[in-house]
């Protein structure tokens, strides 16, 4: 179990080493960060000095191996655009909005999928089945940065309830909104998994055996049925992970949330390197590790997984 | 299941029982029957949704009313038809609105509609946005934007993806490994965060916008092709091509392909929603196609800043994509309960 562990952290540090690598050829492939700072008009010396201050001047290569030798001390350079702080440290302190926003998106998406999936496998070709099958297609279609806008336009323009951006802390009036969509895609898909992995389940041998022999309903589907329908979504949800991440960028955008996606697309758009690769990091990592995590529930739950 | 009950069945209770789940079991079928001729009608919702889409796009200039690009100064901001305009002159409270109606949080660019009509007209069936252009023919002309970008992304992603997965499965080794190590990095990773950041460095545009949301959606086709090659590889018909002398080439385009093309098909139905929602989201955040062309993405930017004064202008284009989406994600599920009988216990 260790060495699994062990040997997967190493697989894990190898991809991460392969995005940063991606990372990095992209952003100087274009892109003048010095030329963007200092207007257009900016005399030629003052470019030349900048440059040559920031090191962008030396071969790619040069480059490429002084950045991931600081990689590895943890140093991601200074950030450019704001006033030489360090860059890891400007992404980690945006990181307990977003993981703050995540986590709880990502709670509200499981609890709802399996209530409602659940439910819906039961009472099969119900009205509330149909319902709940008719919402998911309906959510799995709607691109989020819309439903947001629609939210924001019902419940903070025309309703007054919500404020329509911004962070308070765990004040739920700021926090719902961009949780429910943030939330939207995954919750529709998860949602239609777990109804039609229930359905799959219910009409296994097992089930039929754990009837026969008089074990309640509820121990059924939720000790027999449930558990067995959870393995092939439990890899789903960790995929579902990095959706969540990613949703998080434009979530955070338009809500005004201020996370790594917000500050990652600031940065963006003003080529600001370091804050971006240390933000790219900083996702990553998190990803990665939240899919070994995933990895270990996996095997949890089925035992006939080997970890080899 | 029925027999074997049948056959032990003794006491009256028991028997009534199985009556009870025959009739049962009969209704559910009928009810399956009933499901599946509705799931294909829902389909055929779906294509005919999408062939209407699709040829208001082609024939756009006919069906569009108005300019996409020219707006009249002095139709800003129209209400859509059949409705009551907000009030933009006073200070932009909007309809329905409440006292505490949070709508100072948005600028109100001057004040250019104070001689606008009260109620919509058809003149502009979707209403007007601030530059005065009508929605509903930027609308219809982006609709092309958004559906080649689907197609063209996903021609690229699936040729990309077939090709590898081919390869790897086919020749496995060193080839397979490094193929699939590069999967597994792109996948460590949230696509779309990537994908703003190579079209904010490389530029937006038509071209670079499916470059990267093409060669982004490679790897299911690649992990989908190589598992069923590794398994169809196997088969008797591969051997016997072998047998027979055939090249490594004929072997995998005319007796490998065919039989991978199927679930490649789903996974491309699906990814063209997934495309269209991509490029909307770059145009969205302002790093997909520019303004002046009309995408569904940077027309809802647009409307974002007026969602306190004129709702229509975000609401209109996110209709658009929601319609679009849905028809090709009904069409990908109506393909994929015929294609793939196995989904269709469980759907």
């Amino acid at each position: 179990m260790a060495q699994y562990i062990l040997r997967r952290l190493l697989q894990s540090v190898f991809v991460i080493f392969g995005v940063l690598t991606v990372v990095f050829v992209i952003l100087r492939l274009t892109g003048d960060p010095v030329r963007l700072m200092l207007g257009e008009n900016a005399d030629e010396a003052a470019i030349t000095q900048m440059n040559h201050q920031l090191g962008l001047d030396r071969p790619l290569y040069v480059q490429y191996l002084a950045y991931m030798g600081n990689v590895a001390r943890g140093d991601f350079g200074n950030s450019i655009a704001q006033g030489g702080k360090p860059a890891l440290p400007i992404v980690l302190s945006r990181y307990p909005a977003t993981i703050r926003l995540a986590a709880l998106a990502f709670i509200y998406t499981v609890v709802l999928a399996l209530f409602f999936g659940i439910i819906a496998a039961i009472f099969r070709y119900s009205i509330f089945d149909n319902a709940v099958t008719f919402l998911a297609l309906f959510g799995q279609s709607v691109p989020n940065f819309w439903l947001g806008i629609m939210l924001i336009l019902i419940f903070s323009v025309n309703l007054g309830w919500m404020p329509s951006q911004g962070f308070d802390g765990w004040n739920p009036r700021y926090i719902l909104l961009p949780m429910i969509t943030l939330a939207a895609p995954g919750l529709a898909r998860l949602t239609r998994l777990v109804r039609s992995g229930m359905l799959d389940v219910m009409g296994q041998d097992y089930v039929r055996t754990a009837r026969a022999k008089g074990v309640s309903e509820r121990s059924v589907v939720f000790g027999h049925a449930l558990k067995n329908a959870a393995i092939p979504l439990v890899t789903i949800i960790g995929l579902d992970l990095g959706v969540l991440l990613g949703g998080a960028v434009v979530t955070e955008q338009i809500f005004e949330w201020p996370g790594v996606g917000k500050e990652v697309i600031t940065a963006i758009n003003r080529r600001d390197f370091p804050v971006v690769q240390a933000a790219v990091f900083v996702i990553a990592t998190t990803f990665v590790l939240l899919n070994l995590l995933v990895d270990l529930i996996y095997t949890w739950l089925d035992p006939r997984v080997r970890l080899v | 299941m029925a027999e074997q009950s049948t056959a032990k069945a003794t006491s009256p209770g028991e028997q009534s029982a199985i009556k009870q789940a025959e009739v049962i079991a009969r209704r559910n079928s009928r009810r399956r029957a009933w499901r599946m001729l509705r799931r294909g009608r829902l389909g055929l919702v779906g294509l005919v949704l999408l062939i209407l889409i699709t040829l208001s796009a082609i024939f756009a200039p006919f069906v569009a009313p108005h300019d996409p690009l020219v707006g009249k100064l002095d139709a800003s901001r129209r209400c859509p038809a059949f409705t009551t305009c907000p009030n933009l002159g006073g200070g932009g409270a909007a309809s329905g609105g409440q006292g505490q109606s949070t709508t100072g949080d948005f600028k109100l660019p001057g004040a250019a509609a104070t001689t606008a009509p009260p109620k919509g007209t058809m003149e502009y069936p979707l209403g007007t946005d601030a530059n005065g252009r009508d929605v509903l023919s930027r609308i219809v002309y982006a609709a092309r934007i958004s559906l080649i970008v689907g197609v063209a992304a996903v021609l690229l992603g699936s040729f990309l993806g077939v090709v590898a997965g081919l390869l790897c499965g086919f020749y496995g080794g060193f080839v397979d490994t490094v193929i699939m190590r590069l999967a597994d990095i792109q996948l460590a990773f949230p696509f779309i965060l990537l994908a703003i950041a190579i079209v904010a460095v490389l530029g937006g545009g038509l071209f670079n916008v499916i470059l990267v949301l093409g060669v982004g959606s490679w790897v299911p086709y690649a992990r989908l092709v190589r598992g069923q090659v590794l398994s169809a590889k196997q088969q008797e018909y591969v051997v016997a091509a072998r047998t027979i002398g055939a090249h490594d080439s004929s072997i995998l385009f005319r007796h490998l392909l065919p039989n991978v093309v199927t679930p490649a098909i789903i996974v491309a139905t699906f990814g063209i929603a997934a495309a269209i929602i991509g490029e909307a989201t770059l145009s969205f955040l302002g790093v997909g196609i520019n303004p002046p062309t009309p995408t569904w993405g940077n027309m809802l930017a647009d409307g974002r800043a007026y969602v306190g004064s004129a709702w229509w202008l975000a609401t209109f284009p996110g209709v658009a994509i929601l319609l679009t989406v849905l028809s090709i994600n009904l069409i990908g599920d109506w393909i994929r309960d015929v294609l793939d009988p196995r989904m269709r216990n469980t759907e």
